[in-house]
């Protein structure tokens, strides 16, 4: 391998790598406030990519029909309980939130539909559709059993991510697409050529990273957070409402996805299924930070990143056996370096 | 109707069925069968025992394309790759679950996703395997040159594999080493000190299901003489887990409810759905999902106990043991020292919970450990027994050092204990919980209780576990579910449950909290009888009357250290002590 290939390698290592790093911290976010392994973060990659391109094409995707569905079905769910409690101004709160919102968004995405060449509008658009929908899952497939054992949990987000796959089929068919993000230039430094589609790749991931930082730093939302992940009970006492955080991870766990996919749409094509084999990439990264430390699974993400493109060069048929199979002598570090014994939760 | 009258009437009409029913279903038939074999593994690993594995299907394949590629490349017949097929996956399966298992509980369904992820497209790539087109051709069955090509011959085979694997497990769960795994779940504490090596433990679970697993794969090549990457994917596994989760967790039969109706209804959804809507599309997968989520919020517990309330009940017999009784242990000579504490000190940051404290115990003596809250008294118990290691000092058991022993090497040598907080299996009866105590007094393993060689000792068992609950009132409720008792009887179960182990010396955490008068009394008599005949007794207590009244000397504690030491009499005229419990009165 020439110097040249390396160089090559490594750039598209890191340009992997950061969407990786994003995933692996959003599913460290969700796993320390609301102790879910998010396995179908990787759908919201796929439900972005597929809505953008959707729009792109001049349609309005069928993601927005997920959206009021579930509005809907909150409002049904919440709304009729607070009703009977003769609180309008609560129910107000709820349908305001949860069907007129999403109504907007509709209304937004038709727009966007109209208009094929705004492409900063679609990506608006499609951010708009998909982030609400991370809390709208936590709301119903998660808060009614939010105190059940880790392994519980961990099964209805399979589950929920096995329903996720299926309508992305419904909706948006087997075929793959690619998004036109940003034209096509690229410069030359040194014997590297650097797109500007990497380049926007890694940007927005740094950036992201550090408003994720600020945000868990120092905002009263980030405290909040981080509260509740150190101790769930003392931060309820203190008022923080885990309902609350709960639904702020999944949003910013659906953000994150949905910028993912938008990112990632221009070099990869998408299929409704994509999503899932991207993230769990992201979550090779987690692992290696212990699903708890962020620093350790942003890096672990890039080792991830490298990993996926040297062997893709070397071994290419191995590709994804090999990035996988990483996990193994990962977990047989941490195996051997852990002698606490982790005492389980009750059932 | 009798269960026996009825589980006739089924195996009658399992044998019947081919013979009835047309070619379609006897297909769907003989695939219930192998799924059942994969869930049942995944009802003892998840619903028993309480780990999830994302990797039953790679289990499934890996064996299926051993025997394809054995049997098709090199002509080995099938009956040979069969043990190949097992052998391979013995060791994967014993690597996975060591570097998995030693962690905390989300390490194994994560390691299994990415692990039967890597293998499948392992499957798709190699060369060797045929990529993703497969092997085809693989050769049949036959016995004795009777060949089972067919599916209805093939389904005798399944079946039989099926229900032979169902009456193992299901003999295995109602076994020493079965109430081991059912404490697996949340329970692990409690049996550690119990002398359960719970890690190994697990991993043994987690082998007997790949096994399980490797079975069905082996099944599956020569059923469908075809083996391609795609059955064998996560998306697999995780249906083989939705089959366990709906059909439920306690009872093995669970197994081949879930997998009976995933599979019925996967075939109707794809039968119906295209009539409803025009789109093509997997709504089966949403369909899937939407009723795992519904089922989970609702209950953990699977259909099964909807099946159960149909059953006739069985009435419960305790067998008699036919060989002599268990073995007890020799009693240390009264007055000798037993368990000493020297200068032991625990520190949890910068808090010492527990600093410099010695005292000893003496064998044959009630001694009392009583101090206010805060005290430190249960950081010293948990040093005892093992659950936590002491920063500094010595503490010895007979004059051997045990500060660094596990709960588990502690329990060998003849402590035994009860728990603060009642920490029973609930789901288990009040005699398996009793017996649960006498783990350590019993040696069958795995294979003897799958083979139900096991039962003069079992016997045993139970009969000792019978006695002593008859010696803390509890005769009249051996076969109740745990759960069902009120507190002052758990409590009394956990006393049970200690002495069914033998002890030198009973560990007892606050026995009375939430008992009645009368029921302190009685267990005041117990430990009295117990003094007499020679078993050591340690008691935590919070409740003074209680203590002044049984035990010879007591050591009182406050701000991890000791405050006092001496006679009940002592004790109470001593100002310090009643400074501690008081207040100052100047």
């Amino acid at each position: 391998m020439s110097f040249n290939i390396a160089l090559w390698l490594s750039q598209d290592a890191i340009t992997n790598g950061a969407i990786y790093a994003l995933l692996a911290l959003a599913l460290v976010a969700v796993y320390t406030v609301t102790r879910v392994i998010f396995v179908p973060q990787g759908d919201f990659i796929s439900l972005a990519a597929l809505s953008l391109a959707t729009l792109q094409a001049g349609l309005v995707p069928g993601t927005v029909y997920l959206l009021i569905g579930g509005g809907l079905l909150i409002t049904a769910i919440d709304g009729v309980a607070v009703l009977r409690k003769k609180k309008l101004k609560r129910f107000a709160a709820i349908a305001l939130e949860n069907i007129a919102l999403p109504a907007v968004i509709a209304g937004a995405a038709v727009w966007s539909a109209s208009r094929p060449e705004d492409i900063l509008l679609q990506v608006a658009v499609t951010l708009a559709i998909v982030t609400p929908m991370g809390p709208m899952l936590y709301r119903l497939a998660f808060q009614p059993v939010a105190n059940a054992p880790i392994l519980v949990l961990l099964i209805i987000a399979v589950a929920v991510h096995y329903m996720l796959t299926g309508m992305a089929l419904v909706f948006f068919g087997g075929e793959g697409v690619r998004t036109q993000l940003l034209p096509d230039i690229s410069f030359q430094l040194g014997v590297l050529n650097i797109t500007g589609q990497s380049l926007a790749v890694i940007i927005t991931s740094l950036v992201l990273i550090v408003l994720l930082a600020i945000l868990f730093g120092s905002t009263v939302y980030g405290k909040a957070l981080r509260a509740t992940a150190l101790n769930r009970t003392g931060a309820r006492l203190v008022g923080i409402s885990s309902e609350f955080t709960g639904r702020l991870s999944f949003a910013l766990a659906a953000l994150i996805g949905a910028a993912s996919g938008i990112l990632v749409s221009p070099f990869t094509t998408i299929y409704y299924d994509t999503g899932f084999l991207i993230s769990l990439k992201g979550f090779v990264g987690a692992i290696i930070g212990g699903m708890t430390n962020y620093p350790l699974a942003a890096l672990g993400s890039l080792l991830v990143g490298f990993l996926e493109s040297f062997s893709s060069f070397w071994a290419s048929t191995f590709k994804e056996s090999i990035v996988f199979t990483l996990i193994i002598p990962v977990l047989l570090w941490r195996s051997l370096t852990t002698h606490r014994v982790e005492e389980d939760e009750e059932p | 109707m009798s269960r026996r009258l009825l589980l006739l009437a089924v195996l009658v009409l399992l044998a019947a069925a081919p013979l009835l029913l047309p070619d379609f279903y006897v297909t769907l038939m003989n695939y219930i069968g192998l799924a059942s074999i994969v869930t049942l593994g995944l009802v003892l690993l998840t619903g028993v025992g309480g780990l999830t594995s994302f990797g039953q299907a790679a289990f499934v394949g890996i064996s299926a394309y051993t025997s394809a590629v054995l049997t098709t490349r090199y002509g080995i017949s099938p009956w040979l790759s069969l043990p190949a097929c097992l052998l391979l996956t013995l060791p994967i399966s014993l690597f996975l679950g060591f570097i998995t298992l030693r962690l905390s509980g989300h390490y194994l369904p994560l390691g299994t996703i990415a692990w039967g992820i890597a293998i499948y497209f392992l499957f798709g790539n190699l060369e060797i395997l045929g990529k993703y087109s497969g092997i085809a051709e693989i050769p049949r069955l036959s016995i004795f040159g009777w060949s089972l090509g067919g599916g209805r011959q093939m389904y005798y085979l399944i079946w039989a594999v099926t229900l032979v694997a169902l009456l193992a497990a299901g003999n295995l769960l109602d076994s020493r080493v079965g109430r081991a795994i059912r404490a697996l779940k949340g329970r692990t504490t409690m049996a550690q000190s119990f002398g359960v090596d719970t890690n190994r433990l697990k991993i043994i679970l987690f082998v007997y299901a790949a096994l399980l697993a490797a079975m069905s794969g082996w099944l599956y090549a020569h059923f469908l003489r075809y083996v391609n990457p795609s059955p064998f994917s996560l998306n697999a596994s995780i249906e083989y887990l939705f089959m366990a989760v709906i059909g439920g967790s306690t009872q093995v039969w669970g197994a081949i409810i879930g997998a009976t109706l995933l599979t019925m209804l996967k075939e109707w959804l794809k039968d119906i759905l295209p009539r409803i809507t025009d789109q093509s599309g997997n709504y089966e997968i949403v369909v899937f999902g939407l009723l795992i989520v519904l089922m989970l919020h609702r209950t953990r517990e699977g259909l099964v106990p909807y099946f159960s309330a149909l059953l006739p009940a069985e009435k419960p017999v305790l067998a008699r043991p036919t060989t002599p009784p268990l073995p007890a242990r020799v009693q240390p000579q009264r007055g000798e020292p037993l368990l000493e504490v020297e200068g032991a000190t625990k520190r949890f940051g910068a808090l010492a919970a527990v600093s410099s404290l010695s005292f000893e115990v003496r064998a044959g003596e009630v001694l009392g450990l009583i101090g206010p809250n805060g005290a430190g008294k249960s950081t010293v118990f948990n040093l005892m027994t093992g659950v936590l290691a002491a920063n500094e000092g010595e503490i010895r058991f007979r004059g051997e050092r045990i500060e660094n022993l596990s709960a588990r090497a502690i329990a060998r040598r003849g402590m035994a204990r009860t728990f603060q907080h009642v920490n029973i299996v609930p789901s288990m009866t009040v005699l398996e919980n009793a017996a649960f105590g006498a783990h350590l007094r019993g040696h069958a393993g795995v294979a003897a209780a799958s083979l139900r060689l096991d039962r003069p000792e079992e016997a045993l068992l139970r009969h000792e576990a019978a006695q002593q609950l008859d010696r803390v009132g509890l005769g009249k409720n051996l076969f109740d579910q745990a759960s069902t008792l009120p507190l002052g009887s758990q409590r009394m179960l956990e006393v049970a449950r200690a002495l069914c182990a033998d002890p030198m010396l009973l560990l007892l955490d606050e026995p009375a909290a939430g008992l009645r008068y009368l029921e302190k009394q009685a267990l005041a008599d117990l430990v009295r009888r117990l003094r007499e005949e020679g078993v050591s007794v340690l008691l935590v207590e919070h409740d003074m009357e209680f203590v002044m009244g049984l035990v010879d000397r007591i050591v009182v504690m406050n701000f991890g250290e000791k405050l006092a030491e001496g006679s009940p009499r002592e004790i109470q005229n001593n100002p310090a002590v009643v400074e501690a419990y008081l207040g100052s009165v100047a």
